[in-house]
């Protein structure tokens, strides 16, 4: 049995693959954040009540509606998405001409609000949601089994931000968002109908992390605080990637989630911090994030 | 100015009086607690305009120090209290020292992070008793000369730091020091091109905020007689916020009046709705970022003025 620094390299192997899930979650829901960011300003602290409320619709949908994860799938980021359109609509569109700091505590309000919400209804406990029955099983490769839905996970998570980053980079749609994020009264100027631009930003990148949450559903429990712990650390990415940065986000992701998994086996204590004190150090060494530009 | 001077005298004869008017002390005493705790936050959302997402980290890491040297090894109140909030300034100055760095938004995530890091760090120590956190901690006595078991004395006690702590406050904010903050607030690098050393005053208001927030947490600790991890919680930052924006942040009294009416409401509604109290609480950070935005004793104050 191979083994490195005492721990046998299947566990390593395993943690690994752990850490590039959650890696994918963080890669997914921060993504979602930097281009909200990017285009309005606006640090969406909902974006884990999001995450949430897509894992809780594929949960809901199943349980009273019998709507199978494959639907779920595209259903649940939808309706989220919708709901994140109505609340730029009705409230986050007041607030650009003032300080970002509001932005972020209107966000906050929200999140309580849905987060309160679904523990009213459905109380704290997690609640388990089943791997669909197509991505049941392993595939083994010799030296360690992959689970399937594992793969699949990060499979889709990587497909989704490679298709946005070249949605952003690469289409005419793209080139307006970009556009807008760098000079918004301009691009309007052009005849481009930004505030259409910003609605819809902000529901497609909603739509992420509610699909990062039907993702998640079948490997956490679904719990009403589910997105609460995880928006802190997306946050510490997304400042260790640099904000607003779309290949930062998803490559600190994936890269943090690794170190993380990597972190529990070498000292499954500072797991949980370590994601910070990689933050504190990027920091100290460079303000801005990895790939930030000042 | 007379009418103010009056309303402050009228408020220090009846919480002089308070607790011979049948109202509960502890709940008096957790009302200053918090009031102390939003008044600290204050001093820098208000007056520096930093907006720190995780200052339950210095309210709780001091509760959990103090609580833990009067329980564990049997320290005297005051000098439990003192190693409390020397424990708040330290972390203040260490996380004030990278975040500083940065302003706005960004500020805000750093101190949030910063701040879940050191919940983790309570989650796992020892001496934070984990999940169950600290539990009948002794009020023993101050300097050994009055005891502060009974809920009376305890509420002078607590009255005094309060005072003390708001009058402080009164006094930094204008102060020259104080004045060089407000500045900043309103134009940072025109301060900077004044030449002053704006990272320099924007950490000591962070510390001594954070000492201040510490200070508070130490007398939770105390009064209430338990800290847990909720004390170091992401939960409790966002109270602070909440009770200093209801309130009126850069205003002296605006925390105060915030801290009563969320805490007040928040013991009440708790056992009335369960759950449902963090959709209310939602709501009202809702409404007062929409519609609200200078808080209670702000609109109040550019009414009459």
């Amino acid at each position: 049995m191979t083994a490195v620094f005492g721990v046998p390299l299947p566990a390593i192997l395993g943690q690994l693959m752990l850490g590039l899930v959650n890696g994918s979650f963080y890669a997914l829901l921060s993504l979602g954040l930097a281009v909200i960011f990017g285009l309005l300003g606006v640090v969406n602290f909902a974006h884990g009540a999001f995450y949430m409320l897509g894992a809780f619709a594929a949960y809901i949908g199943l349980q009273f509606f019998g709507v199978n994860y494959w639907c779920s799938l595209i259903l649940a980021p939808l309706s989220v998405g919708i709901l994140g359109v109505l609340i730029e609509r009705l409230f986050l569109r007041h607030l650009y001409r003032l300080d970002p700091l509001y932005g972020l505590l209107l966000t906050f309000g929200i999140a309580l609000i849905f987060e309160g919400i679904m523990r009213g209804l459905f109380g704290a406990s997690g609640k388990s949601y089943p791997v669909p029955p197509s991505l049941r099983g392993g595939f083994n490769l010799g030296f360690m089994v992959l689970p399937v839905y594992r793969a699949w996970v990060v499979l889709a998570a990587l497909t989704v931000c490679a298709a946005t980053w070249l949605l952003i980079e690469r289409t005419r749609l793209g080139a307006m968002l970009r556009a807008a994020t760098e000079n918004a009264p301009l691009t309007q100027a052009f005849g481009i109908n930004v505030p259409l631009l910003v609605m819809s930003t902000y529901g497609a990148g909603v739509a992420l992390a509610a699909l990062a949450g039907v993702l998640a559903a079948p490997v956490i429990q679904v719990s009403p605080m589910m997105g609460s712990s995880l928006v802190t650390v997306v946050f510490a990415v997304v400042v260790i990637g640099g904000m607003g940065s779309i290949i930062g986000a998803i490559v600190s992701g994936l890269v943090l989630g690794l170190i993380e998994g990597l972190t529990k086996v070498v000292y499954p204590e500072a797991s949980n911090i370590v994601v910070f004190v990689i933050m504190a150090v990027v920091l100290i060494w460079r303000p801005s994030g990895l790939f930030g530009r000042e | 100015m007379r009418a103010r001077a009056a309303l402050y005298g009228v408020l220090v004869v009846l919480a002089l009086a308070a607790p011979f008017l049948g109202l509960y002390p502890v709940f008096l005493m957790k009302l200053m607690c918090f009031a102390m705790f939003a008044c600290a936050f204050n001093l820098l959302l208000g007056y520096t305009k930093m907006l720190s997402f995780g200052h339950a980290a210095y309210f709780g890491s001091s509760a959990y120090v103090t609580g833990w040297l009067v329980t564990v090894h049997g320290w005297g109140t005051v000098p439990a209290i003192l190693a409390g909030v020397a424990a708040a300034m330290l972390l203040g100055l260490g996380v004030g020292a990278i975040a500083v760095r940065r302003q706005g938004i960004y500020f805000a995530m750093i101190t949030l992070a910063l701040s879940q890091l050191v919940f983790f760090v309570c989650l796992q120590a020892q001496f934070t008793g984990g999940e169950n956190g600290l539990q009948g901690i002794p009020r023993g006595s101050a300097l050994g000369l009055i005891g502060l078991g009974s809920d009376r004395t305890m509420y002078y006690f607590v009255l005094a730091a309060f005072v003390a702590v708001y009058l402080l406050i009164r006094r930094i904010v204008h102060s020259p020091f104080g004045q060089v903050l407000a500045a900043i607030r309103a134009n940072e690098p025109r301060a900077i091109s004044l030449g002053y050393e704006v990272d320099r005053y924007k950490l000591l208001a962070f510390v001594l905020s954070a000492s201040l927030a510490g200070l508070a947490g130490s007398l939770k600790a105390l009064v209430l007689g338990f800290v847990t991890l909720s004390d170091v919680s992401q939960g409790t930052s966002g109270e602070v916020i909440l009770m200093t924006l209801l309130g009126g942040s850069g205003t002296l009294f605006g925390p105060v009046a915030g801290a009563v009416t969320v805490v007040t409401l928040q013991e009440y509604l708790s056992d009335l709705v369960g759950p449902w109290v963090s959709v209310i609480v939602g709501a009202i950070f809702v409404g007062c970022v929409m519609a609200f935005r200078r808080g209670l004793v702000g609109e109040i104050q550019g009414r009459f003025s």
